[in-house]
C-alpha cells in the first residue's frame, strides 16, 4: 500500500505543496528564483501583448476593409501599424516559446532543480517588465511611427514620434533575451544528469540550444545599434544621418544583422515544440533524430548569413545581393530536413488527434507554405516585384503566426497539464484549434494574392480591385480573434476547474513528466530515471496514479554460481 | 498513514538516494548544483558567453570604425593629431599593469590567501579609477576646445584657445568622485571606530580608489599645464600641428573639386580623398564624424571600467571577509576575465584612435 502512495506523490497529481503552493502572497511571486513562476510570469507579459497587439492588428484590419479611408487619419495608421509590429516582435513572439515553455520545461528535461543562473533569470524577467513599461510610455505618449524596424534617417531626424521611448525598450527587451540565452546554453551544457548525453537530449533543447546561441551572438548588435540611433538622435552623431557624413544604409546592415537570425530565435524553439509533441502525440520515436537536432544547428549558424536578402532593393551592390541571394536559398535544406522527417514520424504513427496534435499539423502546414514562399523572396529576380508587397506581409506571417503562435498554443496545451495540474477540455479545444486554422488562413492566404497583384504594404488607402481581398482577410483576422481568445479562455477555464492531471497524462518518456503534476518545489522528490527521451515502452500507464509511471530498469543481479574454471 | 510500516517498494530507493544527497552540500554551493565543480564550471561558461556578447557589442562599434576610416582616411589621420598619445600610451600602461595585478589576486584567492587577494584586488581598483581620471583630463580638455561629436563639433584652428589649467568640465567630473571619496572616508572612520573592521576597510579601499581617479586627474592637469607652457615657448606647436590638419583638409577640398573636372592635379596623399562620397560637408564636420566614432567606443570603454569598479570591489569586498578558499574561488576568476577583456578593448581602441598613421 505503501508504495501505491508513494508512487501518487511522485508521479500522480499534487494535492498541495506543490510550487504554485510553497510559498503565497504578490512578493514571494515579484522576488521568486523558482523558474516555474518566472515562466508563469512570462506568460501573463507575452499573453497580454499578444492580445494587446491583437487588437491593434483588428483595428488596422477593419480600418483597412474600406479602399477609403474610414476611421483612422493616416497617421494614426502608420502609429498603428508600427506598434502592432513592435509589440508582436519585441514583447511577443522574441520571448514567447523560450520564455515560458522553455523557462518551465527546460530545467525538468533535464532533471535539475533549477536554470544554472536562478537570480539571472529573474533579472532577465524584470528587464521584460521594464522594457514593456517603455512601450507603455511610447503608448502613452506621442507613440511611434518609423515601423518595428526604426529606419534611419527617417527615425533619427524626420518622425516627431516618441522614438527614444521605444528603442531604449526594444534596448532593455535585447537584454532579457540575452539573459535567458545564456542561461539557457550554460544549463543544457553543465547540468545535464548522468547518462543523458549530447544526443540522448529531447528535440525541444536542441532548438532552444540553437535558439540560445543566436540570442548571445545576435542580440549584442542589435543593442548597440539602438544605442547608436538613440546617439545619433539626440546628439547628431553623423553615424547613420547622412546630413553629418553618416551612412544610412550601415543602419538597415547591423539592424538585419540582428533581426534576421532573431526570425530563427522566433521559430527554431517552436520547430523544438513541435518535435516534442508530435513525438508524444503520434507514440513513435521521432525519425531522423540527429538530422532535426542538427538541422537546428545548421539553421542558427547559417541564419547569421543571408541578412542581406532585406536589402535588395536598398542600394546594395548586385554582387552583394547575388551572394545573399545563394546563401538564403541554404536555408531552405535545413528546414525541409525538418518538415520531412516530421512526416516521416507521422507516417504509421499511432496518432492521437488531440488539441496539441492539431496545432501541429498546421504548425506543418501553415509553416510549408511559410518557407515556400520565402524562396519567391530570396530569388532575386521574383523579390524584386514582390518586395514590400503584402506577398511580404503574408509571408512572414505565414512564419510567424502560423508557425510560431500556432506552436505556442499547442505547447500551452500540451504543457498544461504540467504547469497547472489541470486537463482542458478536449472538444473545447479543438474547436477554437479549427477557429485558428481556419481563421489564420482565411486572413493571410488572399493577402499572397493581392500581394502579387502589387498591392504595397503599410499602405492606408488602395485601389478598388483588391477590396474583395481585403475585406476577406478582415473576416479572416476577426476569426482568428476569436480561435485565440477562446483558446485563451479554454486554458484559463481548465486552470481553475480542469479535471485533475496526473504526472503523466500523455505517457511522454521525456523528464519533464516523471514529478507531479504540478511540480513540487524542487520539481523532483527522487532521483529521475534516464531513458531515451522518444522510448515510449519506458513508461507504462498505472491505474492508482490515472497515469504513466516510468520503468525502473531491471537490475541483472551477479551470477552467484562459479565460473567453471577459474583463472589464476 | 504515516505511522503505518514503509515497505521498501523499488520508488523508496529513488527517494532515498536523493536524501543522502542532500547532505553532502557544502555552504557555498547553491541548492541547484550537485557539486563545487558543476557551479564553478557553470559560471566559467557563463562568463565566457557574457564576454561574448561584450566583444559583439563593441564590435557594431568596431565595424563603423572600420567603415568611417575605410571611406574617410584623411579625417582619420588629421583627427587624431588632437588626442594626446602620451597620456593615451600613460592610460595603456595603467591597464596592463592593473591585469598583472588582477591575475595576482585570482592565483592568491586560488590558493586561499584572501589577504593577497585583497591587496592585488585593490590595486587593481586603483589603477581602473587613475584611468578614468586622466581619461576625465583628457575629455574635458577636448570639450574645452570644442572637439565634440557630430553636429556639435565646433573647433576653430584659427581661434587663440585661452588655456585653462583646470577646466570647468572636469570639476564637473570630479564631483561624483569627490562626493564618494568623503562619504567613503567618513564610513571608513566610523566603521573602523565602531570594532566592524571588514566594513571599514572595505570603505578605506573605496576612498583609497577615489584618490586613485584624483592622482590621475593630477597626472593628466599637470602634463596638460606643461604641454601648454612648452606651446607658449615653441610657437605652439599644438596649434600649429592642428592648423596644419585643417590646411590639408582644405587642400582636400579643392582636390575633390579638381577630380570632377577632367584635369588631374598632383595628389599626394589625396587618392584616398576620391572615395570619400559626393555629399560636400564643411570641413568641420568630417572631424566631427571621428570624434563621434572616438566618444562612443572611448565613452562605452570608460563605462565598462565603472561597471568593473564595481565588480571589484565586490570582489574586494568578499576578499576581506575571507570568502575565498581553494575550492570556492569562482567569482575571483570570472570578475578577473572581465577585468581582462575591458583592458583588452583598450589595447585595440589605443593604437586605433591615437596611433593612426
Amino acid at each position: 500500500m505503501a508504495t501505491v502512495t508513494q508512487k501518487q506523490q511522485l508521479f500522480g497529481h499534487a494535492p498541495s505543496n506543490h510550487y504554485l503552493d510553497a510559498s503565497h502572497g504578490v512578493m514571494s511571486w515579484i522576488f521568486t528564483l523558482d523558474h516555474k513562476r518566472i515562466a508563469i510570469m512570462y506568460m501573463y507579459g507575452v499573453i497580454a501583448s499578444l492580445f494587446l497587439a491583437g487588437i491593434f492588428a483588428l483595428v488596422l484590419r477593419t480600418e483597412l476593409y474600406t479602399t477609403k479611408q474610414w476611421f483612422l487619419t493616416s497617421a494614426q495608421y502608420n502609429q498603428m501599424f508600427t506598434l502592432h509590429g513592435a509589440v508582436m516582435v519585441f514583447l511577443f513572439i522574441i520571448p514567447s516559446v523560450p520564455a515560458i515553455i522553455g523557462n518551465f520545461v527546460l530545467p525538468m528535461m533535464l532533471g535539475a532543480k533549477d536554470v544554472a543562473f536562478p537570480r539571472l533569470n529573474l533579472a532577465s524577467l524584470w528587464l521584460y517588465w521594464l522594457g514593456g513599461i517603455f512601450f507603455i510610455v511610447v503608448l502613452a505618449t506621442t507613440q511611434l511611427d518609423t515601423g518595428w524596424t526604426f529606419y534611419t534617417p527617417y527615425s533619427t531626424s524626420k518622425s516627431n514620434t516618441n522614438v527614444i521611448a521605444a528603442t531604449m525598450g526594444a534596448f532593455i527587451l535585447g537584454f532579457s533575451s540575452i539573459f535567458t540565452g545564456l542561461n539557457f546554453i550554460v544549463t543544457i551544457n553543465t547540468m545535464r544528469p548522468k547518462g543523458m548525453t549530447w544526443f540522448r537530449m529531447p528535440l525541444l533543447l536542441w532548438g532552444l540550444y540553437s535558439t540560445s546561441i543566436i540570442q548571445v551572438l545576435a542580440t549584442p548588435v542589435l543593442g548597440i545599434t539602438l544605442l547608436l540611433l538613440i546617439v545619433e538622435r539626440t546628439l547628431k552623431l553623423g553615424i547613420f544621418d547622412p546630413n553629418y557624413g553618416g551612412d544610412p544604409l550601415l543602419y538597415q546592415h547591423f539592424f538585419w544583422f540582428y533581426s534576421h537570425p532573431a526570425v530563427y530565435i522566433m521559430i527554431l524553439p517552436a520547430m523544438g515544440v513541435v518535435s516534442e509533441m508530435l513525438a508524444v502525440h503520434c507514440r513513435k520515436e521521432v525519425f531522423g533524430y540527429k538530422f532535426i537536432a542538427m538541422s537546428s544547428v545548421a539553421i542558427a549558424l547559417i541564419g547569421f548569413l543571408v541578412w542581406g536578402h532585406h536589402l535588395f532593393t536598398s542600394g546594395q551592390s548586385d554582387l552583394t545581393s547575388l551572394v545573399f541571394s545563394a546563401i538564403t536559398f541554404s536555408v531552405a535544406v535545413p528546414s525541409a530536413v525538418k518538415v520531412f522527417n516530421w512526416l516521416c514520424t507521422m507516417y504509421r504513427g499511432d496518432i492521437n488527434l488531440s488539441t496539441p496534435m492539431l496545432y501541429v499539423m498546421s504548425f506543418i502546414f501553415l509553416f510549408g507554405i511559410g518557407g515556400m514562399t520565402g524562396l519567391w523572396l530570396g530569388a532575386l529576380s521574383t523579390d524584386i516585384p514582390l518586395h514590400d508587397t503584402y506577398f511580404v506581409v503574408a509571408h512572414f506571417h505565414y512564419v510567424m503566426v502560423g508557425g510560431t503562435m500556432t506552436a505556442l498554443l499547442g505547447g500551452l496545451f500540451h504543457w498544461w497539464p504540467k504547469f497547472s495540474g489541470r486537463m482542458y477540455n478536449e472538444p473545447l479545444g479543438k474547436l477554437f484549434c479549427f477557429f485558428v486554422f481556419v481563421g489564420f488562413n482565411l486572413t493571410f492566404f488572399p493577402q499572397f494574392i493581392m500581394g502579387s497583384l502589387g498591392m504595397p504594404r503599410r499602405y492606408h488607402e488602395y485601389a478598388e480591385i483588391y477590396q474583395i481581398y481585403h475585406q476577406a482577410s478582415t473576416w479572416g483576422a476577426f476569426t482568428l480573434g476569436i480561435g485565440i481568445f477562446g483558446a485563451v479562455m479554454v486554458l484559463v477555464y481548465a486552470w481553475f476547474f480542469g479535471r485533475k492531471a496526473s504526472g503523466n497524462p500523455w505517457g511522454a518518456a521525456t523528464l519533464e513528466w516523471q514529478c507531479s503534476s504540478p511540480p513540487s518545489f524542487h520539481n523532483f522528490e527522487h532521483r529521475v530515471i534516464v531513458s531515451e527521451p522518444y522510448d515510449f515502452s519506458s513508461v507504462v500507464y498505472d491505474e492508482s496514479v490515472d497515469g504513466y509511471v516510468p520503468v525502473i530498469p531491471k537490475r541483472e543481479a551477479t551470477p552467484n554460481q562459479q565460473p567453471a574454471t577459474v583463472p589464476h | 498513514m504515516a505511522t503505518t510500516k514503509v515497505e521498501r517498494g523499488e520508488y523508496s530507493a529513488l527517494v532515498d538516494l536523493e536524501h543522502n544527497h542532500e547532505h553532502e552540500h557544502a555552504p557555498f554551493i547553491a541548492h541547484h548544483f550537485y557539486t563545487a565543480e558543476q557551479q564553478f564550471d557553470s559560471g566559467k561558461l557563463g562568463i565566457w558567453l557574457f564576454l561574448v556578447t561584450e566583444v559583439l557589442f563593441f564590435g557594431g562599434l568596431f565595424v563603423a570604425y572600420i567603415i568611417y576610416r575605410y571611406n574617410r582616411p584623411e579625417v582619420f589621420v588629421d583627427a587624431h593629431h588632437h588626442l594626446d598619445t602620451l597620456l593615451g600610451g600613460l592610460n595603456t600602461i595603467v591597464l596592463l599593469f592593473s591585469s598583472l595585478t588582477m591575475a595576482w589576486g585570482v592565483r592568491a584567492a586560488q590558493l586561499g590567501d584572501n589577504k593577497t587577494t585583497a591587496i592585488s584586488v585593490l590595486i587593481t581598483m586603483v589603477c581602473a579609477a587613475l584611468f578614468l581620471g586622466v581619461k576625465a583630463v583628457e575629455y574635458s580638455h577636448k570639450w574645452d576646445l570644442g572637439l565634440l561629436p557630430g553636429d556639435m563639433f565646433s573647433y576653430d584652428p584659427h581661434a587663440h584657445h585661452e588655456h585653462h589649467l583646470i577646466s570647468n568640465y572636469l570639476l564637473l567630473l570630479c564631483i561624483p568622485f569627490a562626493v564618494i571619496l568623503v562619504a567613503t572616508l567618513v564610513a571608513s572612520v566610523l566603521h573602523l571606530n565602531t570594532g566592524k573592521s571588514v566594513i571599514g576597510r572595505f570603505y578605506g579601499g573605496i576612498a583609497i580608489t577615489m584618490l586613485g581617479f584624483f592622482g590621475g586627474v593630477l597626472v593628466g592637469v599637470l602634463w596638460m599645464a606643461g604641454a601648454a607652457t612648452d606651446e607658449s615657448h615653441s610657437s605652439d606647436a599644438h596649434a600649429a600641428v592642428a592648423t596644419d590638419a585643417t590646411a590639408r583638409l582644405v587642400s582636400f577640398e579643392v582636390d575633390d573639386a579638381a577630380a570632377k573636372t577632367p584635369a588631374t592635379t598632383e595628389a599626394s596623399a589625396t587618392d584616398a580623398a576620391a572615395t570619400t562620397p559626393a555629399v560636400e560637408l564643411p570641413v568641420d564636420k568630417k572631424l566631427g564624424v571621428f570624434f563621434s566614432i572616438y566618444y562612443c567606443m572611448t565613452g562605452l570603454h570608460a563605462v565598462h571600467i565603472i561597471g568593473g569598479i564595481i565588480a571589484l570591489s565586490w570582489i574586494f569586498y568578499r576578499s576581506l571577509a575571507a570568502h575565498w578558499r581553494s575550492d570556492y574561488f569562482g567569482p575571483v576568476d570570472y570578475v578577473g576575465l572581465y577585468w581582462h577583456l575591458v583592458d583588452l578593448i583598450w589595447i585595440y581602441l589605443f593604437p586605433l584612435m591615437y596611433l593612426i598613421r
